[in-house]
């Protein structure tokens, strides 16, 4: 197995989040990850991405120009990655925030409208981890399981509370995408 | 086995230089290694008690460090590009010195103020000098987050092996990246008696004196003459590489750090298509790995060597393959990345189209 994938959005959007949760959950599995984050120039406002491999062998180089996966949370990020997913490929990206949809009809295209789900769950910053439920149930990168005892390790003590709604806004994400 | 986590470069490495029980850590804050420092504030005196500290420059840093070298600490500082420059005086006394400590940078696109972005622009600073007089610095080139944590432990051991500076020489993006690596126990602080350490005048005996000022030439050229045979010695045993498919391989890619861990990923590609590529990834800068080269250059068509520079480590290759083999290059500059389709498409345009 091996899932190379971008995430990517504005920056308070939890991009980098997401994949450094995918990687986390990547080592409890006892995978091979690597996360690189952008940190230059888009961290300091605009847009941000990182990419994540998973894989079950030693993975070569961080940096990569095509990906197995795009998750896109802005139109800016539709345009930049949806010609740069390998023919088979997915893109996911927010449906219910975008105006032009991406058109590939050589990739798979999963249309999940994630801010409206996260309104819905009363919570708007956890429409990172709705996506994030959807892209794991299409990859099967990683259990939903592992992703909750990465959450665990990665949040302090104090929000543990929060973890029954990340787990909430995994599953709608999931079932955003099964068909 | 130790514990294996999920960390970002540069917080491994201060992990690391913790683990391997630093005595002091001086350094000053630059993007792309700031984590460094807030890190080790946050994480190592309360562990070790060993002391953090920072300097009010880059200057200030590397003389701390030649200072507490000086006492026989184990000692570490990092920076990135525009910071060593500013420590390459002090690099340069502390070698004439003949005091260990280990130094990281990791490297942003230059020249000047430059960007923040991953580099290998600083290669020749760091593997021909930088600083003044004819010395060398052990230059360690780590190509993931594990080998950050495995060099500051080999570092440490190779700066007090030969009493020497020693260099990681890593790159914005090795220091930013998260991946799974796996730390090496706590190693005790050692409270080491050097015979050469000033750490105060030994009833009876004779006081120690460390200085990198010989006013008579007769004596500044036997110490150039203790430091060259020294350099011999690493040269003919501290040499360390990674290389791939050398049994069958009709070509070569080349590089350090980052930039060869994306030929790999172009190697395999290219292998995929049929070309028969191998590789070689020296993990010592200096000292470098001439032999290898030298033994696969007259049965192989050429070599590609792809650095984030103008081309730096290329004139390391071209000596050590003596004109029998070509060898070409490709490379970003300025904090660009290049991407594995990038090399393969340039080692096509050199060796399969252009041949």
């Amino acid at each position: 197995m091996l899932q190379e994938a971008i995430f990517s959005g504005f920056g308070g959007q939890g991009v980098l989040t997401m994949g450094m949760l995918l990687g986390y959950a990547g080592v409890i599995e006892d995978k091979e990850v690597t996360w690189m984050p952008s940190y230059g120039p888009e961290m300091r406002g605009g847009t941000a991405n990182c990419i994540a491999i998973v894989s079950d062998s030693l993975i070569s180089s961080p940096i990569i120009s095509t990906f197995d996966s795009a998750v896109t949370l802005n139109q800016p990020s539709i345009e930049k990655f949806e010609y740069k997913v390998k023919v088979g490929g997915n893109i996911f990206y927010d449906s219910s925030n975008t105006i032009n949809p991406p058109t590939r009809e050589d990739i798979n295209i999963y249309a999940c409208p994630v801010s409206e789900e996260a309104i819905k769950l009363r919570n708007s910053k956890v429409l990172n981890m709705i996506m994030l439920g959807a892209f794991i149930e299409v990859t099967k990168v990683v259990k939903m399981e592992t992703l909750l005892k990465a959450l665990e390790q990665v949040l302090p003590e104090r929000y543990h509370k929060l973890i029954p709604l990340n787990k909430q806004a995994i599953e709608i994400g999931m079932g955003l995408v099964r068909k | 086995m130790g514990d294996v986590k999920f960390m970002k470069g540069n917080e491994a490495l201060s992990e690391a230089m913790i683990r391997a029980g630093c005595d002091a850590y001086f350094g000053y804050p630059i993007t792309p290694q700031s984590e460094v420092l807030e890190y080790l504030a946050r994480e190592a005196t309360k562990r070790t008690g060993m002391v953090v500290l920072q300097a009010e420059s880059e200057v200030s840093a590397i003389n701390m460090i030649y200072g507490a070298a000086g006492c026989g600490k184990r000692v570490m500082t990092t920076s990135s590009s525009p910071g060593i420059s500013l420590m390459q005086e002090g690099l340069s006394y502390i070698a004439s010195a003949e005091l260990p400590c280990l130094v990281a940078n990791i490297n942003r696109g230059g020249p000047g103020l430059g960007t923040i972005q991953p580099a290998q622009g600083d290669y020749f600073q760091s593997v021909k000098g930088g600083g003044h007089g004819d010395y060398h610095l052990v230059v360690l080139a780590p190509c993931s987050v594990q080998e950050m944590v495995d060099y500051v432990k080999l570092g440490f051991e190779l700066a007090d092996k030969y009493r020497t500076p020693v260099m990681i020489l890593a790159d914005g993006a090795i220091g930013q990246m998260m991946e799974k690596v796996e730390l090496f126990p706590q190693m005790e602080r050692v409270v080491t008696d050097y015979p050469w350490a000033t750490t105060g005048r030994p009833a009876g005996k004779d006081r120690r004196y460390i200085t990198s000022l010989h006013i008579q030439p007769e004596k500044m050229e036997e110490i150039n003459h203790t430091l060259q045979a020294k350099y011999k010695v690493m040269q003919e045993t501290e040499v360390r590489y990674q290389a791939l498919h050398l049994d069958d391989a009709e070509y070569l890619m080349t590089g350090f750090g980052l930039a060869a861990r994306i030929c790999i990923k172009a190697m395999e590609l290219g292998r995929a298509k049929g070309y028969k590529i191998g590789m070689i990834r020296p993990q010592t800068l200096f000292p470098f790995p001439t032999k290898i080269y030298a033994e696969v250059a007259p049965r192989i068509k050429g070599i590609l060597d792809v650095e984030m520079n103008a081309g730096q480590m290329i004139e390391d290759v071209r000596l050590s393959v003596e004109g029998k083999t070509r060898v070409e290059f490709f490379g970003r500059m300025g904090g660009m990345i290049p991407s594995p389709d990038e090399i393969l498409e340039n080692f096509e345009k050199y060796f399969i189209k252009g041949s």
